[in-house]
């Protein structure tokens, strides 16, 4: 993937996120600050305009021009936690013009380290991670076992499925929600979701 | 002199807070607050912080208090992006962030060290209201 299709997904991301803004906010609303979705939308629609005049072809200066935007713009948790985890994909895809499937495995280890890093959280916390790391190790998996691209693209939409579902039945232990313990059991994990998007967007991108 | 910087999700917050502490702290304490998105929304912004630090500092560090949650994390990011020099001499005090604002400030406008502004906003963590 050369940095002009890394820009068309990023686009493409904007999109879907702009889709999908209300939804985010709604899932936010019932165990959060009912913000997420708004800052999503806000932040990728100024990565769009950014990207716009980005004519680097270098692919870890794109991901750098997404960092820090949405670091400068989003305004909530998902600002600092998505701009560290492009910041770090950044880092891992510095130099590089043309990603392979490899690259992609190095640059989705470092943005999930980046979120986990930034959020001091792990894994059945009700946080994004829920979703990063199981599509991280499905990734890692299906590269390692020599799937196809289509069998990797089913098995990590197998696996966000299942991850989505499981932050339905967990308590939320960090992030606004926390504030609710016992109640926030039952919702799914707005901060997943738009991880689910996004994680979405790439998959539909390459062929 | 120590700087402070009040970083909340809240313009008003932030603000409000300074108000409060200036009538504590001598008027040359350099408090900032940085409070809300740009256009007044409720949020945190890494620019506004990352400005507010640097203004704050005369050269003997900064303590940062903060409200809740992704203030925490939009000021950690913003001490990534400080010159390294600043960086070693900007601290966030684990503290509420009224009563440690005000205590700070004193400590600060007394010229207190960076450690002992930061100590003075910790140490009222555990003070009582009643």
């Amino acid at each position: 993937m050369k940095a002009e299709q890394v820009i068309q997904t990023l686009q493409a991301m904007n999109q879907v996120i702009d889709r999908e803004a209300q939804y985010l906010t709604d899932l936010d609303a019932a165990i959060g600050d009912g913000d997420h979705g708004i800052n999503m939308k806000r932040g990728f629609a100024a990565v769009s305009t950014k990207l716009e005049g980005e004519t680097s072809e270098d692919c870890g200066d794109v991901l750098k021009t997404v960092a820090m935007t949405l670091i400068s713009t989003v305004g909530g948790a998902s600002g600092p936690l998505y701009g560290t985890a492009f910041l770090k994909a950044a880092q891992a895809a510095k130099g590089k013009t043309d990603l392979n499937k490899e690259d992609a495995l190095e640059i989705l280890t470092a943005a999930v380290e980046g979120v986990q890093f930034r959020g001091k959280a792990a894994r059945g916390e009700k946080t994004m991670l829920d979703l990063l790391i199981p599509v991280k190790e499905a990734y890692a998996d299906a590269l390692d076992e020599g799937l196809s691209l289509e069998e990797t693209k089913q098995r990590i939409f197998s696996v966000m499925d299942e991850s989505i579902a499981y932050t339905k039945t967990i308590i939320a232990t960090k992030g606004r929600a926390s504030y609710l313990g016992e109640r926030s059991l039952g919702h799914q994990d707005p901060g997943a979701t738009s991880s689910y998007f996004l994680i979405k967007t790439v998959l539909d991108s390459v062929e | 002199m120590v700087g402070i910087v009040l970083v909340s999700h809240s313009e008003k917050i932030a603000q409000g807070i300074r108000d409060l502490s200036m009538q504590m702290a001598s008027p040359e304490t350099k408090i900032l607050a940085a409070g809300g998105l740009p256009g007044g929304e409720i949020g945190t912004d890494f620019q506004r912080i990352l400005e507010s630090i640097q203004k704050a500092d005369s050269g003997d560090g900064v303590v940062v208090l903060v409200d809740l949650g992704s203030a925490i994390m939009s000021t950690e990011a913003a001490l990534d992006f400080l010159d390294e020099d600043l960086r070693a001499r900007v601290v966030l005090a684990d503290a509420p962030i009224v009563e440690g604002a005000i205590s700070c400030s004193v400590a600060a406008s007394i010229g207190g060290s960076l450690e002992e502004v930061k100590a003075a906003a910790e140490e009222s963590r555990g003070v009582s209201k009643f």
